[in-house]
């Protein structure tokens, strides 16, 4: 059985060691093997270090950490050989690094599967930084190599930025799930079940998609409307603040039409947590131990629907 | 009471314009007392006359300002390059001039093996010269199928292994997919290994250890010796790791009586974040011997032109190549620019595509706005393909550039045929606008990339001659005067060192090369060939010793 491992990808300033905190934070008996670049750039909390021995840091439940410097392959060999065995392997990429040579490498290693590259990006800067001179090519080619976007720092922003950011986004990577949070909010559980594609019997078609911000209820709302009109689709993506009804939710997205796939993950009012699919116009529903990071979030839902035609839903 | 000792030299270039030439140099404490006429150095008191250098040519001691530790740690394998070249120890090591000729040097070595598990490495294979014929695994299970083998490119970037070690190493599998491991016919690796991601994997299993590259005390004593027998007394290593251990080690061979060179180490950027960088930097320092010089800085910006991972600017590889890599994030070269600069730190960037060279001036002039400082040394390393308006950027950042000349020679032909094309080719290593535009300049052979010798280096920036023998670029040729000051002088101002070596006059350190023959009298045509007698260092003298 190999071992799941996930790539974290992204600029200087992306967010990308906040995420492998809160990985570690939120491990829960996983024994992760977190591989860096190097330590200089390493900032892992204090609290989770328990001791170091050259290259290798021992972590709190059982987690290490590993600088690779300029030999990832040969790091990515020890974790896979490493007992007691690795659960979860993390690689938290230099911020010049190309997702994709660093999938390359992983691929190379007998023991490891690669589970997702993920792309971390500043929502304040990133739109930005994707017209630098120097560094513009290379956050292009970070978000296209990403199987998933979390859009960080949203709370930094204003909602007319954002907006522009999701539309500019949806625009550029128009299939994606882009997830946006703040402080990487995101537990591991979340992180894994976000980078995971839905099972989508028809190839999709180009769920083209995502979007802006606007406030609805109690819930953070993100919808961009018109992101170019050769879409087809547009997208909208919520941060849940109050417990949904998992069968009432269903009802609500398959009673719209329009909605062509949804992807969630949210509490019911008796805690129990739930994880949402909605490929077509069926859901399905499977209860999950799933955390979602900040106790704060009560849910998260992105929905894809037909330009256009995004429904008002009442989410809180 | 110490003693003075005066040589006496067929003719000493002293590169000091108010009194370029001389017959005697007096040495006290090891440095220079005078240069001048024996009369003159007779007026410092009671002396010896040394006669052994008088039919020789004294320079200023060469100074190598860039090359790197690995230069030495070489060639304790077994060498396999085309052209026949002496090692540390002055035993020649023939050419191969055949891909058996190759093979048949690697059988030699393990024949001459005790024991049955030590690796066979070789280095320095150059197959550019045997056309289409490639290196597999099989040729080199013929050398040994039990033991390790392992040939390292003259490039440095492809190594190829035996069967053994792809089998070590777990990459003898079907589903090995990736752009470093081409197949052969039965779908296995053939044990090219291309580039670092390939490569690094396996050095483990080759006993190619880092640390062994970095610089063990063997690979530091032969560096010296290398440095001795091309009339090199002060060389630069871009860049080490420098751990407390490995600077132990430079400190104590470098401390020994008879170390041959003054060794310059900068200290990488890789693996440390700029803050931690300046603050080792600065620790470095106060570690400081006359023999070992520490508490700078390098910086790589992008990759290599050859390997297509240098920035370029518009338009791009003349083969349309995709663009190359960044190395270090602008972000992180500002930061460390600033901090190194309010630090008093010296910094050295490498960059080799122009786009490179912008970013790093781009990062420059914010820096020297936040922390302005007059003197601050800041070079750029190889800076290949600068134009004259980045030379006149340079200028006005007060930066000076230690150039790759020797590229012309080993690679010109490539690049005007592949990489950046005949026009670009052709201002590569632009020497003369350099001068002309006033920045500092120094130029390298970026050792074991190229093999050091200041002047055949000297030679490229004086001839840039191909290695089909046409010149690249004319108008960019310097005279030989300027390329001697390049390798003395310039490359000691490019180490902040020019007040203590670099030219021979009082008060200096008695470091000289010795020639055979005078480069101001030889053609220029003929500056490679000329015989090196060996160097004194401190006023103690190595000759160049033949095995």
């Amino acid at each position: 059985m190999s071992i799941p491992t996930l790539i974290i990808g992204g600029y200087l300033g992306a967010g990308k060691t906040s995420l492998v905190n809160q990985m570690l934070r939120s491990a829960n008996g996983l024994r992760i093997a977190v591989l860096v670049n190097d330590f200089g750039d390493l900032n892992i909390d204090a609290d989770l270090i328990q001791g170091q021995d050259g290259d290798l840091l021992s972590l709190a439940g059982g987690c290490v950490c590993c600088s690779f410097g300029s030999d990832l392959v040969a790091a990515l060999m020890q974790m896979a050989a490493r007992q007691p065995r690795v659960d979860l392997v993390l690689i938290e990429t230099s911020g010049v690094a190309v997702p994709g040579a660093v999938a390359r490498s992983v691929r190379l290693v007998a023991g490891l599967r690669l589970q997702a590259i993920v792309g971390l990006l500043d929502a304040e800067t990133c739109q930005a930084r994707s017209q630098d001179r120097y560094v513009g090519d290379l956050i292009l080619q970070q978000l296209h190599e990403a199987d998933v976007l979390l859009l960080n720092k949203v709370d930094l922003v204003s909602e007319a930025a954002l907006a522009a950011c999701l539309q500019w986004l949806a625009s550029v990577r128009p299939t994606a799930w882009v997830w946006p949070c703040q402080q990487a909010d995101f537990s591991l559980e979340f992180l894994l079940e976000a980078a995971r594609p839905i099972p989508d019997p028809v190839a999709d078609p180009a769920a083209d998609a995502l979007a802006t911000l606007d406030h609805w209820g109690g819930g953070e709302r993100y919808r961009v409307p018109g992101a170019g009109h050769e879409a087809a689709f547009e997208s909208a993506a919520w941060t849940l603040s109050a417990a949904q009804d998992p069968q009432q939710l269903c009802r609500t997205l398959e009673g719209q039409p329009s909605i062509v796939r949804a992807k969630g993950y949210f509490k019911d009012a008796a805690g129990r947590q739930w994880l949402l699919h909605k490929v077509g116009q069926r859901c399905e529903l499977r209860e999950s131990s799933l955390a979602l990071g900040s106790d704060a979030v009560a849910g998260r839902l992105v929905v894809i629907a037909l330009r256009g035609q995004m429904p008002q839903l009442m989410l809180a | 009471m110490t003693t003075t000792r005066i040589f006496a030299a067929k003719r000493i270039l002293t590169m000091n314009p108010a009194r370029p030439e001389a017959t005697h140099v007096a040495v006290r404490d090891g440095r220079i007392l005078g240069v001048g006429s024996l009369d003159e150095l007779r007026g410092w008191g009671p002396s010896e006359l040394d006669e052994t250098l008088a039919d020789k040519v004294l320079m200023p001691g060469l100074i190598e300002a860039h090359a790197h530790m690995m230069a030495g740690s070489l060639w304790r394998f077994v060498y396999t390059g085309y052209f026949d070249q002496a090692g540390p120890d002055g035993r020649v090591w023939p050419g191969c001039r055949s891909l058996p000729e190759v093979m048949a040097a690697l059988r030699k070595a393990a024949a001459e093996m005790s024991d049955a598990s030590t690796p066979v490495i070789g280095w320095g294979f150059d197959p550019i010269y045997f056309g289409e014929q490639r290196c597999s695994r099989h040729d080199l299970d013929q050398v040994s199928s039990t033991r390790p083998v392992a040939l390292l490119h003259a490039s440095g970037h492809i190594l190829n292994c035996n069967t053994l070690v792809l089998q070590r190493a777990d990459f003898l599998r079907a589903d090995v997919n990736h752009p470093g491991f081409p197949l052969g016919a039965d779908g296995l690796p053939t044990g090219e290994l291309r580039g670092p991601e390939a490569m690094m994997p396996v050095f483990a299993h080759v006993g190619l250890g880092r640390e062994l590259l970095g610089g063990d005390e063997v690979g530091i004593r032969a560096f010296g010796r290398i440095c001795n027998r091309a009339g090199v007394t002060t060389v630069a290593d871009l860049a080490a790791t420098l751990g407390d251990g490995e600077v132990d080690n430079l400190l104590r061979v470098t401390g020994e009586a008879d170390y041959p060179a003054r060794v310059v180490s900068f200290l990488r950027l890789i693996g440390l974040s700029p803050k931690d960088a300046v603050a080792r930097a600065v620790a470095l320092r106060e570690k400081d011997s006359e023999r070992l010089r520490l508490g700078r800085i390098k910086i790589v910006a992008d990759g290599s032109i050859q390997g297509f991972t240098a920035r370029l600017r518009w338009p791009g590889y003349y083969n349309g190549a995709p663009q190359g890599l960044w190395y270090t994030a602008p972000e992180a070269v500002r930061e460390c620019f600033e901090l190194a600069l309010k630090n008093g730190v010296q910094v050295h960037t490498h960059t080799n595509g122009d786009e490179a060279t912008d970013m790093v001036l781009d990062c420059m002039q914010q820096a020297l706005k936040t922390q302005p400082s007059p003197d601050h040394r800041f070079f750029l390393q190889h800076c290949q393909l600068a134009d004259a308006a980045q030379f006149r950027r340079i200028k006005a950042l007060n930066m000076g550039v230690n150039l790759f000349s020797n590229h012309i020679y080993y690679w010109g032909e490539q690049h005007a045929a592949v990489t950046v094309g005949p026009e670009r080719a052709e201002r590569m290593n632009a020497c003369r606008t350099a001068l002309n535009t006033g920045v500092p300049l120094a130029i390298h052979s970026d050792a074991p990339i190229t093999p050091m010798g200041p002047l055949f280096t000297a030679w490229c920036a004086v001839n840039r001659l191909s290695s089909t023998g046409r010149v690249l670029g004319e108008s960019e040729c310097i005279s030989v005067a300027q390329a001697l000051h390049a390798i003395t002088l310039g490359a000691a101002w490019s180490l902040g060192l020019d007040g203590e070596i670099g030219s021979i006059e009082c008060g200096k350190r008695a470091d000289f090369c010795v020639l055979d023959a005078d480069p101001l009298e030889v053609a220029p045509q003929a500056l490679k060939d000329i015989g090196i007698w060996g160097t004194v260092l401190g006023g103690k003298v190595f000759e160049v010793t033949s095995a």
